[in-house]
């Protein structure tokens, strides 16, 4: 159930997405500089893993080349199958667990991970057919996964990611080192 | 005169030495004549000593009995409870007088009697029934009984009277069965342990119409009603008296989260079936052991079956849930719907609770105009069931009079049957919506209006997020049958919508990160929120509309 919301009559209406979600973030996931990840989470525990605004992928015009589910030689994302309302069967993930690796027309590749601890419920398959949906609409529909964290720790999950207050005084610094001369 | 047989002879002696009641001697004989039941104690016990002492007009006896027997047995099911029967005065006065010079004639058989009327007096507690046919059976124990039912204060017309017996009765009626079987079967060749008359139904045979008696106002306690009293029995001794069988078919008793004990009656039953009567009479005394104690009652518990109302209700404000809010155990909205509607309507039916469901339901921040939702309420345990047309309409105003928040109308009482009605074919009804949408680019008047053309649009929807987390992933094929667009300013507009029942109308507004497709982003080619929505008509034929 949705909270109760004001009439917006004003242009810059809030987006769907913070009306329903809280942002959290993870900067520079596995040490690698700027890929940044964002977690949406809903008031009912449910998390949509995207790419940050700041992610490489979505820098200096790169365009997608492909995007590969399979993780490893035994584990495909893609296979990942939930049934029932206690959705038995999904994949369960932690932190680092990787979700897919996009590679872009430059041959960079870049490994998205989950970030949080939960159980796989979704991942995007609308990108593989239309991978400019991950750079058109980075934080909606092109989203790459869904996933469910256990109730016990719907709240300790977000312990060690980013509000969106911290993830843009990092940001803020980060420009200002590059702008910097070394 | 007690309806027994030439042949009934050694079962009564020996279930007299045995240390049963007279009225469990009556069971074992098969007597179904209630009124044998009804008569004191006393009187059934010195009848059944005269008749093992009597060997001389045992024959004569025997034959006038026996038509009696059959007589009695012919009309038994028409005797059931309402029907007063004789007073149990004319009963005694049948007594033969020459009990006493006939006894003297038979010495050893005086001499049993004798002893047996010692043992009664020094135990006072049958081996059998532990009681529950002697000192539980009287006209004490149905004042007792129609005390209890009093003080609740029950509107009913009729009751019906249900037992519940420990279960190590079952124990001791099939020693005693085994004691006895084979004269039992030589009375006839198709009496069997079935034959035997539960102690249950002597109780009721014997407690009905006392009870009814007690409460007066032409209340009857018969067969079959909606209105139950339950008079529950236990026994100290029940789990040692049954601990044998565990050990002999221990598959029966596996200990289950709600019972306290494991000798269940039904378990007991099924072990009973189950053990050989050898090795039953290796581990259990027959004829069973003297009780330590005799019962004692335990409860006795009313209930009325559940009576089932209906109606339609709106729901005018914004910040009210169905059903109570409650998140972390912690309660979110002060009210619910449900609530507003059942405080007014337990207390009317005097209720103990309720359980509410509607065809389908809101979010918190829907309104639900027009005829209203259709929604029926079971109420638990009603104390009054009967509310005449008029009353019913009372109680409808005094729910619309107790919040503005919602309205109730068609308020009625329905049967259980037609309860399912409402959510009979439920996929296949329409529901019509009015929503408030927001556009994230600026719409001119005539950008909107292709809209109103777009019919039959079928919809794929996968589980929306915002319901995942307690419903299946799956996708559903919704249709919404028609639409139209009323333009409010360039970033609003109210769009109107008929669909099938269970289409999610917020998720085709705002696409749920692609997940329900096509959808409202997408025919528009921006970004588009739903900000209000209203429910226009649910179009469901049920509950019949009642003319105000
Ligand atoms: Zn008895």
């Amino acid at each position: 159930m949705d909270g109760i919301e004001q009439k917006e009559t004003e242009e810059n209406a809030p987006s769907v997405i913070d009306r329903y979600y809280t942002r959290w973030y993870r900067a520079d996931m596995k040490g690698k500089p700027c890929e940044d990840h964002c977690i949406l989470q809903h008031s009912n525990r449910i998390c949509v893993v995207t790419l940050a605004e700041t992610h490489p992928i979505l820098q200096n015009g790169r365009t997608i080349k492909s995007i590969n589910y399979q993780i490893s030689n035994g584990c495909s994302r893609l296979n990942n199958k939930v049934s029932g309302k206690s959705k038995r069967g999904g994949q369960f993930l932690t932190d680092f667990a990787p979700l897919c690796r996009i590679t872009c027309t430059d041959e960079s590749e870049y490994t998205i991970y989950s970030c949080i601890r939960g159980r796989l419920l979704e991942v995007n398959e609308n990108i593989l057919e239309r991978p400019a949906l991950l750079l058109e609409k980075p934080f909606t529909e092109g989203y790459i996964a869904v996933i469910l964290p256990k109730f016990e720790e719907s709240k300790s999950i977000t312990e060690n990611l980013l509000s969106r207050e911290e993830f843009e005084s990092i940001i803020s610094k980060r420009n200002v080192a590059e702008s910097q001369p070394s | 005169m007690l309806p027994l047989k030439e042949k009934d002879k050694p079962i009564v002696q020996k279930l007299l030495s045995a240390g049963c009641c007279a009225r469990c001697i009556l069971r074992f004989c098969c007597v179904r004549v209630q009124a044998a039941y009804r008569q004191p104690q006393q009187d059934t016990l010195k009848e059944l000593q005269a008749f093992i002492c009597d060997t001389e007009n045992s024959k004569s006896q025997d034959s006038a009995a026996s038509e009696a027997t059959e007589e009695n047995n012919k009309s038994h099911d028409a005797a059931v409870s309402e029907a007063p029967e004789e007073p149990p005065t004319k009963r005694v006065k049948l007594e033969p007088s020459g009990t006493d010079a006939q006894s003297e004639e038979d010495a050893a058989a005086a001499a049993a009697a004798a002893a047996v009327t010692l043992k009664e007096e020094e135990s006072h507690v049958c081996v059998l029934c532990l009681g529950i046919l002697h000192q539980f059976c009287g006209a004490s124990q149905a004042v007792k009984i129609a005390e209890t039912v009093k003080e609740e204060k029950y509107e009913f017309d009729t009751l019906v009277l249900s037992v519940s017996l420990p279960a190590q009765l079952c124990v001791r009626e099939h020693s005693c069965w085994l004691h006895v079987k084979k004269e039992v079967r030589e009375k006839g060749l198709v009496l069997d342990k079935d034959d035997v008359i539960q102690v249950k139904e002597a109780f009721k045979w014997i407690m009905q119409g006392l009870v009814a008696k007690e409460l007066g106002r032409g209340v009857a306690v018969v067969t079959r009603s909606a209105f139950e009293v339950g008079v529950e029995f236990i026994h100290e001794a029940t789990d040692s008296d049954c601990h044998f069988l565990a050990s002999a078919c221990p598959d029966c008793f596996k200990p289950t989260k709600n019972k306290q004990s494991v000798f269940t009656r039904m378990a007991v039953v099924k072990a009973l079936e189950k053990i050989s009567d050898a090795r039953f009479l290796k581990h259990y005394p027959c004829p069973p052991a003297q009780p330590s104690s005799c019962c004692s009652l335990q409860d006795v518990q009313c209930v009325h079956v559940s009576v089932f109302v209906a109606g339609r209700y709106n729901k005018f404000c914004r910040s009210l849930p169905q059903t109570p809010w409650v998140i972390d155990g912690e309660r979110r909205m002060e009210s619910s719907v449900e609530e507003l509607i059942a405080a007014p309507i337990l207390s009317a039916f005097r209720a103990d609770g309720f359980n509410f469901s509607s065809s389908g339901r809101e979010d918190v921040d829907v309104r639900t105009l027009g005829n209203g939702r259709p929604f029926a309420m079971e109420l638990l345990n009603p104390h009054k069931s009967r509310l005449s047309r008029a009353e019913m309409k009372q109680l409808q105003e005094t729910i619309n009079k107790s919040s503005d928040k919602i309205r109730v109308r068609d308020l009625q009482v329905v049967s259980r049957e037609a309860m399912s009605r409402m959510k009979e074919g439920e996929e296949e009804k329409t529901k019509s919506y009015t929503a408030l949408i927001w556009t994230q680019k600026p719409i001119e008047r005539e950008e909107i209006t292709f809209i109103d053309d777009i019919k039959e649009l079928t919809l794929d929807q996968k589980t929306p997020l915002r319901v995942l987390h307690r419903r299946a992933l799956a996708v559903r094929q919704r249709v919404i049958h028609s639409m139209n667009t009323r333009f409010l300013d360039p970033h609003h507009f109210y769009l109107g919508l008929k669909t099938q029942a269970g289409t999610y109308i917020k998720e085709f507004v705002h696409g749920d990160f692609g997940r329900t497709k096509p959808n409202l982003c997408e025919l528009l080619k921006t970004d588009t929120d739903i900000l209000e929505l209203d429910v226009e008509s649910v179009d469901v034929d049920w509950p019949p509309v009642i003319p105000e």
